[in-house]
C-alpha cells in the first residue's frame, strides 16, 4: 500500500473532472465533475498528510468539504432558477454575459 | 543730477493731487446712476481742487531760493518689496512734474468744464467725468512717480481710460475698432518700455530715477543704446510716433474733449515726458538721440504730409498732433540743446492744441456732429467766438510771431540746425519744411470750415436734419477763450528771459545754447516766411471759387498716398496683420491636425484594439474553463521547469 496509488488515482479521477467540466453541456453533469475535481485534491491532500504524518492535510480536506458543500447549496439554486427561466439545463444556452 | 530733499510743508500732502481725482472717479463709478445728478460737478470739482493745490505746490517751490532744494521725493508707501526688488511708491516733485501737473490739472479743468456743455445731451454723462477723473489721477501718476515702475503705471492707468474713451461711443464700430486698435498699438511700445525697465533692474537692481539716473555710468554703452530705443519704442507708442502713428487719427473716435484732453494736450506727450525725464541716459548715447531725432523728424513731416489731404476736422488736427510731437521728440533727441525747448513745445501746443481741438467740437456740436469739413465753409458769422478763438490757436500752431507757436517751434528749428555736418542741414530742413506745410493744411482748414462760401446750406446731416450752425454755450466757449489767451501770450512768457529753461534746470540740466549751420535770426525769419508762404499757396488753392462738397476722386499720386495715411495702414496690415493671420492658421491646422490628431489618434487606436480585444468574451463558460486550466497548465508548468533546469 505506496501511497503513489492513492496519488495516481487522485489525478486520474481529477483529470475525469476536468474533462467533463470542458467537454459536458448539462450544468449537473458539470456540476457533479466540479465536485469530482474536489474529491480529488481531499484525495491527495489526505494522502500528503499520511505522507508526511501531520495532520495539516487532513485539516485542510475538511476545510474543501465545507466549502463544497456550501458551494452546492448555491450552484444548485442558480441551476435552478436558471432552468426555471430558460427551460434548459445547458450551460451553452446561458451565454447572454458577453461582449 | 540733483539729489532730491525729503518733501515737507506743503509738499508732504502732494498725494492729494493722485488722491483727489481718483476719489472722484471711485464714487462715480461706484456710485453709478444716483451720482447722475451731480456727477459732473463732483467731476470738474476734484480736478479744479487739484489744479488749485498744484498752483499751490508750484508757488511754493518757486518760493525755494535754491535751485537745488526745488527737487523733492515725498515717500509714501513700500509698494513691492520682494527679494532683491524693492520698488517705493513716491513722488518726485520737481520742476519738471510739477510744470507737467500745472498743464494736465490745468488743461484738464477747462476740458473738464467745457464737456459739461459738450456732454449735455449724452446718456451717462457721468461715467464720462469717472473716466477722464480716471485718466487725470493716472496721467498725474505717470509724471509724479519717482521711480519707472510708479511711472509704468500711471502709463499703462493713461492707456486704460484712453482706451475706455475712445470707445464711448461703443455702438459705432469704427469707435470699437479705434479703441482696440490704440490699446493694441500702445501694447507695442508698453512692451519696450518694460524690457527697458527690465534691463534697469537686471543691471542695477532699482528702477527709482534717482539710484538709476546717479548709477547710469554702471550700464555697458551697448545696454545704453538698448535702453535708449526701447525707451524711444515706448514713446512712440504712447505719443503716436512712427511706426507707430496709425492709432492716433483713429483715437478722433472718440468724444471732442477726450481729443482735446488725452490726444493732443497730455497723453500724447508722455512720449516726450519719458525721454526727457530718463535725459541722463540718453545724454549717454548720441546715436540713441539720433534714432530719437530721425523718427521725430520723420514722423513730423508723415503728420503735415497726411495733414495736407484729409478732410475730417478731427483727423486733420490730429495728425497735426502727431508732426507737433514730432517736433518734440525732434527736440528732446537734440540732447542738452532740446529737452527744454521739447517741454516749452509741448506746453504751448498743450495750450492752443487742446483750444483747437475745443473749436472743432464747438463748430460740431453747432452742425449736428459733422465732421468733414467740406460740407461746412463760411462758420465763422454764426460762431463768432469759436472763430476768434480757433484763428488764435490756429495763428499761434503755424508760428506767427508773437503767438505761442512761434516761440516755441521757432527756437527747436533753430536748435534742430545745431548738429555737426549733415545732421544740421538734414534735420533744420525737415523742420523748417514742417513749419511751412503745417501752415498750408492749417489754413485749408480755416478757409474750409470759416472763410469762403457756405457749403452746408442745401445739405442735410447723415441724421436727416438741416444744418442750424450756433454759437456754443458759455461752458464751452470760457474754456475756448482761456486757452486762446494762453496760446497767445504762453510762448512769450514761457521763453523770455530763458523763464522756463532756467526754471526747469534742477530737472533737465542747463539748456546748452550751440551756434547752429543758420543763425537764430536767420531761422526766425526763415520760419515765418515760410509759414506765410504755405498760407498764402492755401489761400491761392482754397480761397478762391467755390470748393467741391464731394471730395475729387481724380487725383495725382501724393494726394492719394496721403489720403491712405502715406500707406501706414496697408503697411501694418502687410508686415503684421496678414502674417500674423497667417500664423494663427497655421498654428489652427496644427492644432486640428497634429496636436488633436495624436490625442484622437491616441484614444482611436486604445478603442479600436480593445474593441477587438473584447471578441474574446464569448460568453461559453465552458471555454472560459478551458482557458482558466491551460492558465494553470501554463503556471505550473512554467515552476516546473523553473524549479527543476
Amino acid at each position: 500500500m505506496t501511497p503513489t496509488y492513492y496519488l495516481l488515482l487522485s489525478a486520474l479521477l481529477f483529470s475525469i473532472g476536468a474533462v467533463g467540466v470542458l467537454v459536458r453541456r448539462n450544468a449537473i453533469v458539470v456540476f457533479m465533475c466540479v465536485e469530482l475535481m474536489l474529491n480529488a485534491v481531499n484525495l491527495s491532500l489526505v494522502t500528503f498528510a499520511r505522507i508526511n504524518g501531520s495532520l495539516d492535510g487532513q485539516v485542510m480536506a475538511f476545510f474543501v468539504m465545507v466549502v463544497a458543500a456550501a458551494e452546492v447549496v448555491v450552484g444548485l439554486a442558480i441551476i435552478m432558477s436558471i432552468f426555471r427561466t430558460r427551460r434548459s439545463a445547458s450551460v451553452d444556452d446561458s451565454n447572454l454575459l458577453k461582449y | 543730477m540733483t539729489e532730491p530733499v525729503v518733501a515737507s510743508g506743503v509738499a508732504s500732502f502732494a498725494w492729494l493731487l493722485l488722491a483727489l481725482p481718483a476719489f472722484g472717479a471711485a464714487v462715480l463709478l461706484i456710485g453709478g446712476k444716483r451720482t447722475d445728478k451731480w456727477g459732473h460737478l463732483l467731476g470738474c470739482a476734484t480736478i479744479l481742487g487739484a489744479f488749485a493745490y498744484g498752483l499751490a505746490l508750484f508757488f511754493s517751490t518757486v518760493g525755494i531760493s535754491n535751485p537745488e532744494q526745488r527737487v523733492q521725493n515725498l515717500h509714501l508707501f513700500d509698494w513691492v518689496h520682494i527679494n532683491a526688488l524693492t520698488v517705493d511708491f513716491g513722488l518726485r516733485l520737481d520742476p519738471l512734474s510739477l510744470t507737467f501737473v500745472l498743464l494736465i490739472t490745468g488743461v484738464g479743468s477747462l476740458i473738464h468744464i467745457y464737456s459739461i456743455g459738450y456732454m449735455a445731451h449724452e446718456e451717462g454723462r457721468r461715467k464720462f467725468f469717472a473716466y477722464l477723473n480716471l485718466f487725470v489721477a493716472a496721467m498725474l501718476l505717470l509724471v509724479l512717480g519717482n521711480g519707472f515702475v510708479t511711472l509704468y503705471f500711471g502709463w499703462e492707468g493713461v492707456g486704460l481710460a484712453s482706451y475706455l474713451l475712445i470707445g464711448w461711443y461703443q455702438y459705432k464700430p469704427e469707435a470699437a475698432s479705434a479703441a482696440k486698435k490704440a490699446f493694441l498699438m500702445n501694447r507695442v511700445g508698453d512692451l519696450g518700455l518694460a524690457i527697458a525697465i527690465f534691463l534697469m533692474f537686471n543691471r542695477l537692481g532699482t528702477t527709482q530715477y534717482t539710484e538709476v539716473f546717479s548709477r547710469v555710468k554702471e550700464f555697458s554703452s551697448a545696454e545704453i543704446l538698448a535702453i535708449t530705443l526701447l525707451l524711444l519704442l515706448g514713446a512712440c507708442g504712447k505719443s503716436g510716433q512712427f511706426p507707430l502713428q496709425a492709432w492716433l487719427p483713429d483715437a478722433m473716435a472718440g468724444p471732442t474733449p477726450v481729443s482735446a484732453l488725452i490726444h493732443a494736450a497730455t497723453m500724447v506727450t508722455a512720449g516726450v515726458y519719458l525721454i526727457a525725464r530718463s535725459h541722463p541716459i540718453y545724454d549717454l548715447s548720441a546715436d540713441g538721440r539720433l534714432v530719437v531725432m530721425i523718427i521725430g523728424g520723420v514722423t513730423l513731416l508723415i503728420g503735415c504730409i497726411i495733414g495736407c489731404a484729409y478732410d475730417d476736422f478731427k483727423k486733420v488736427l490730429a495728425y497735426s498732433t502727431v508732426s507737433q510731437i514730432g517736433y518734440m521728440i525732434l527736440a528732446v533727441g537734440l540732447g542738452p540743446v532740446g529737452y527744454a525747448l521739447g517741454i516749452m513745445h509741448l506746453l504751448t501746443h498743450g495750450f492752443f492744441k487742446a483750444g483747437l481741438f475745443l473749436g472743432a467740437g464747438s463748430v460740431m456740436h453747432g452742425m449736428n456732429d459733422e465732421g468733414n469739413i467740406r460740407r461746412m465753409g463760411g462758420l465763422a458769422k454764426y460762431l463768432p467766438i469759436t472763430f476768434v478763438t480757433w484763428t488764435l490757436g490756429y495763428l499761434a500752431l503755424i508760428g506767427i510771431p508773437p503767438f505761442a507757436g512761434y516761440f516755441s517751434k521757432d527756437a527747436i528749428i533753430a536748435a534742430a540746425f545745431t548738429g555737426e555736418g549733415w545732421r544740421g542741414y538734414v534735420f533744420g530742413g525737415v523742420a523748417l519744411l514742417g513749419a511751412g506745410l503745417t501752415a498750408f493744411y492749417m489754413t485749408r482748414l480755416l478757409i474750409l470750415v470759416f472763410l469762403g462760401q457756405p457749403r452746408w446750406k442745401e445739405l442735410k446731416s447723415e441724421d436727416g436734419r438741416e444744418y442750424h450752425p450756433h454759437e456754443s454755450p458759455l461752458t464751452m466757449t470760457i474754456p475756448m477763450i482761456i486757452l486762446a489767451v494762453g496760446s497767445v501770450g504762453g510762448g512769450w512768457f514761457l521763453s523770455s528771459g530763458g523763464r522756463l529753461s532756467g526754471w526747469l534746470e534742477p530737472s533737465l540740466g542747463e539748456l546748452k545754447e550751440e551756434h547752429g549751420v543758420l543763425s537764430h535770426g536767420v531761422v526766425g525769419i526763415l520760419t515765418v516766411v515760410l509759414a506765410v508762404l504755405g498760407a498764402a499757396i492755401a489761400f491761392l488753392l482754397f480761397g478762391r471759387g467755390k470748393q467741391p462738397v464731394e471730395r475729387p476722386a481724380r487725383v495725382s499720386f501724393p494726394v492719394r498716398a496721403a489720403r491712405a495715411d502715406l500707406y501706414g495702414n496697408a503697411l501694418n496690415e502687410a508686415l503684421f496683420a496678414r502674417p500674423g493671420t497667417w500664423l494663427t492658421r497655421a498654428l489652427v491646422f496644427l492644432d486640428l491636425k497634429g496636436v488633436d490628431g495624436l490625442v484622437n489618434g491616441t484614444a482611436a487606436l486604445l478603442g479600436g484594439s480593445s474593441g477587438r480585444l473584447r471578441r474574446l468574451q464569448t460568453g461559453f463558460v465552458r471555454s472560459y474553463a478551458l482557458s482558466m486550466l491551460l492558465g494553470s497548465i501554463f503556471v505550473l508548468g512554467a515552476l516546473l521547469v523553473v524549479r527543476f533546469s
